[in-house]
């Protein structure tokens, strides 16, 4: 345990010895490589390669982000630098993610005020579009077997994707319907057996 | 992507930024950069004011969702003992993931629409389930066959 916390730290949560540098890095990393989507990025930079949350609490993070406005990224951005080092590390984790698609995206302003559709960039696009279900389905396989409490949140999951893609109901309204459901059915237990009082 | 009907609206039709086309544009070309995909607001911004322009949309954008979420993270982590807590993380983990995937599905709707397509969604699946490669490399991978598949 750390007896030096950062001020501004939450006490409770586990206390990291990551840098603000290391986040600004890490996030600059996220926001240079993550080609066809960003949570499967922010998975294996956060979870898989530095070992700052795990899956549980990643899914945790994804579920807070998905329930607010604003895009994941930059939610979990926010998320996971507050975690780690506070307001600070929240500001440079966000400041890392953007820069980089900023600054290509500056560029692209500079340069093609007038320019049409590049029959090239449509092209590539389809590529990317098909490469990026396949990244997204291996995150999902990933997540699964991680963070889920038990086979009967397979259910759970179907729900939401009936929900979604067969009945077209909004994100938020899936969420409180089929969460509700999920939430009940992980409702607090009267302890029976505690070992450990936390 | 929620937000883009509303930015038409705003930046097209009601303060005349930029037309239509060049939206389009800007959400595609968004699209293949890496990051958020809402970079595309910063050609707006620029086109429109400059570098402070520019600046000034990315604040904009951003700002306030992020002090929401901040604040919201600090309250959830407030409610570290209360078990509910423990009842909502472990419900909505399933919800969240569901999602993801029903997110998948809309996409798969639009991207998969040959062989070529399903190809190249099955390869990296497979190949990212089981081997450790970074999947940025795979995903210009895509785009590449993408330009030979694709470019009539």
């Amino acid at each position: 345990m750390n007896s030096d916390l950062p001020r501004g730290a939450n006490i409770g949560v586990s206390q990291s010895e990551v840098s603000i540098g290391q986040i600004f890095l890490e996030f600059l990393i996220i926001g240079a490589t993550s080609f066809g989507g960003v949570v499967p990025y922010l998975r294996g930079s956060l979870v898989t390669k530095r070992h700052w949350i795990d899956d549980k609490e990643f899914v945790e993070m994804l579920s807070i982000s998905q329930s607010l406005p604003g895009l994941n990224a930059t939610n979990m951005a926010i998320l996971v630098g507050e975690k780690l080092r506070g307001a600070l590390g929240a500001v440079v984790a966000i400041l890392g993610i953007c820069l980089p698609g900023a600054l290509i995206m500056y560029v692209v302003g500079m340069f093609y005020r007038s320019h049409g559709d590049h029959v090239w960039i449509t092209a590539a696009l389809k590529g990317v579009a098909a490469a990026a279900v396949g990244l997204v389905l291996s995150t999902v396989v990933g997540l699964s077997k991680k963070s889920l409490t038990g086979n009967f949140d397979f259910v759970f999951m179907a729900l939401t994707v009936i929900a979604v893609n067969r009945l077209h109901q909004s994100v938020p309204r899936t969420l409180i319907a089929v969460g509700l459901l999920a939430i009940l059915f992980h409702r607090p237990r009267k302890p029976q057996k505690e070992s450990v009082a936390s | 992507m929620a937000a883009f009907p509303e930015m038409k609206t705003l930046t097209v039709d009601v303060h005349n930024w930029l037309t239509f086309p060049q939206l389009i544009h800007l959400y595609s070309v968004g699209q293949m950069a890496p990051g958020p995909n809402m970079m595309m607001i910063v050609p707006i911004g620029l086109w429109t004011g400059g570098v402070l322009g520019a600046i000034v949309v990315v604040l904009a954008f951003f700002g306030p969702t992020a002090v929401l979420t901040f604040i919201v993270g600090r309250l959830w982590n407030k409610l570290e003992k209360w078990p509910w807590r423990q009842s909502i993380q472990q419900g909505l983990a399933p919800v969240s993931i569901g999602l993801l995937l029903a997110g998948c599905f809309t996409m798969a709707k639009g991207a998969i629409f040959g062989l070529e397509t399903a190809t190249i969604a099955v390869v990296v699946l497979l190949l990212l389930l089981n081997y450790k490669i970074n999947p940025a490399l795979l995903i210009l991978a895509g785009a590449v066959i993408g330009i030979l598949s694709f470019s009539a």
